[in-house]
């Protein structure tokens, strides 16, 4: 398997703050890897050291082989960065936005007109091409965005929580245009703190916590370990506790020899939210 | 060599785009407070007042020409590094994109040197039809050229060290209105206690207007004035390529 994103002991300090620490990890070609945390976990801050806007405090980065802070310009021109917050020039059209991408990664002109055209197209926007920016509706603006980012043809995209305060349909048409750019031949790294998201569209998992990466691996090997099955149940009214078991038969004779005060049994698929918790003490959705 | 001037215009385009969408806006904001300065100090103030055989009218224009320089140069390009960085953070991609440092600093000072010739140039029209005396030669070309690059420079500076909107108001308050004023612009430094004049040299404005005054009016050009306040732009471009710099650490 060819390796995309290497890191090796990547640490990130702001003062006292470790944003990220003796970070190990590895992205294959051609996969959609999902970096999944609880605000603060750092998934921004690995993003920023990835994409050359913050230089590691110590430890390394490898992009297609060329390192992020000695070979930044190599870097810089296979990958495409698509920001948590929108990060295109509101006074500018989307057209405009694009053209300004293609023009710092030295598109001639030709081709740029090609390329936008194709793009705009690609992700259905062609009719808004000449709108300003502020006047596209949440998912409209982060389209744009990516297709800004894609103008010069990165073997790698980054998406910082790309859903973030859409609607469920908007969503669901972001997860798609994911899928489709992936199976284009177009590595993905996406940071998200949505399980559903993790689970729906990535092929590996990272899951980080405090700065640290608590669990790699796929959706469904992360499961395995932890158990395919939750049992979820009440006791006095007050506490759920999980239980976790390899298949629906163990789980069901673990229910049948359950005391009988204890209330509200549910058997279901464990997923990575339980994965999360099991190792944090925490739920991902957690603010801490 | 070719890519650089293509980096440094690929940087100023997005800003022109918007500059030709708002050009007229832009311009006749700009011109607002130079036209009270001609209004209040060349007509109200100084109509009866004589410089050594200069009418104060044709005295004040060079100064009122050098501070809209200064003023619609450096608000030209930090205002709008300064939104690029913190509220558009459009500024990213510049800083992702495998275009130099160089680039960046010199492309988002052009649009501050843009903006500020045309507001100069405006208000230079308005200074040879109210005083036909001006001389605009190719030595005050030059030094309008300057004056507005040197500006545009310490905007970027600014642009770059602010990171709060009140930053930048408490630097426009704190700064730039008092040099506007304290520059030799409105009066002759040599009324002026030699201590307070030498103080006075500190503020790049001075030489600036100083320098422009000179060349409009045909007196003796002060080379060394000249060249002092090409030391302050590159002193505003090194430290804008120190900052830029240590920002990603
Ligand atoms: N520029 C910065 N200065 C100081 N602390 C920062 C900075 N950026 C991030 N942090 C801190 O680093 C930690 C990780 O932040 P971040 O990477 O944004 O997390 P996430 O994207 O997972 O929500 C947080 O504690 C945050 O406060
Ligand atoms: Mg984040």
């Amino acid at each position: 398997m060819e390796e995309f994103i290497v890191t090796e002991k990547l640490t990130k300090s702001y003062g006292n703050v470790k944003a990220i620490q003796d970070l190990d990890l590895n992205v294959h070609a051609g996969e959609v890897f999902g970096f999944l945390g609880p605000n603060g976990a750092g998934k921004t801050t690995t993003i920023r050291v990835m994409t050359t806007l913050t230089k590691p405090t110590s430890g390394s980065v490898r992009i297609g082989g060329f390192d992020v802070v000695k070979e930044s310009d190599k870097v810089k021109r296979m990958i495409g960065v698509v920001q948590q917050h929108l990060s295109l020039d509101r006074d500018l059209t989307v057209r405009e936005n694009m053209e300004f991408h293609a023009r710092l990664h030295h598109i001639g002109s030709s081709e740029r007109k090609r390329r936008i055209e194709e793009l705009l197209e690609y992700v259905e926007l062609t009719e808004y091409a000449d709108s300003m920016v502020d006047t596209l509706s949440g998912g409209m603006k982060k389209r744009a965005s990516i297709v800004a980012s894609l103008t010069h043809q990165p073997k790698m995209l980054f998406l910082d929580e790309p859903t973030v305060g859409l609607d469920a349909q908007a969503r669901r048409r972001l997860w798609d245009l994911v899928r489709r750019l992936n199976s284009d031949g177009t590595t993905i790294f996406l940071t998200t703190h949505y399980i559903e998201e993790a689970e729906a569209l990535c092929q590996r998992v990272g899951i980080m916590h405090h700065g640290q990466l608590i669990a790699l691996d796929t959706p469904l090997e992360l499961r395995k370990k932890l158990g395919l099955i939750t049992v979820e149940t009440l006791v006095d009214n007050k506490q759920t506790h999980y239980q976790y078991f390899a298949d629906r038969d163990a789980a069901t004779s673990y229910v049948q020899n359950l005391p009988p005060d204890v209330k509200t049994i549910i058997i279901r698929d464990s997923n990575l939210e339980d994965v999360f918790v099991e190792q944090t003490g925490q739920k991902v959705g957690d603010n801490q | 060599m070719i890519t650089v001037f293509n980096d440094i215009y690929s940087v100023l385009w997005v800003d022109l785009r918007f500059l030709r969408r708002h050009w007229l806006s832009t311009l006749v904001i700009s011109l607002i407070n130079p036209l009270l300065y001609l209004v209040a100090f060349g007509y109200g103030l100084g109509s009866g007042i004589n410089f050594g055989g200069v009418g104060y009218l044709e005295f004040v224009i060079p100064g009122i020409i050098a501070l809209t320089s200064m003023s619609t140069s450096f608000s030209g390009s930090s205002s709008k590094l300064h939104i690029d960085r913190l509220f558009y953070r459009s500024f990213d991609a510049c800083l992702m994109s495998p275009i130099s440092l160089f680039s960046i600093v010199v492309g988002k000072a052009l649009i501050g040197l843009v903006r500020g010739l045309l507001s100069s140039v405006a208000i230079l029209a308005v200074g040879v039809v109210l005083s036909p005396v001006l001389l605009v030669t190719p030595l005050f070309v030059l030094v309008l050229f300057t004056s507005c690059f040197v500006f545009a420079m310490l905007g970027v500076l600014i642009g770059l060290v602010m990171n709060t909107h009140h930053a930048m108001g408490t630097f426009s308050n704190l700064v730039m209105l008092p040099m506007t004023f304290l520059s030799g612009t409105f009066f002759s430094l040599n009324q002026l206690p030699d201590a307070l004049k030498a103080a006075l040299y500190v503020l790049p404005l001075t030489h600036s207007s100083a320098s422009l005054r000179a060349a409009a009016l045909g007196q003796p050009f002060p080379w060394l004035s000249f060249v002092a306040f090409l030391g302050f732009g590159l002193f505003f471009f090194v430290c804008s390529m120190v900052v830029l710099k240590r920002s990603s650490a």
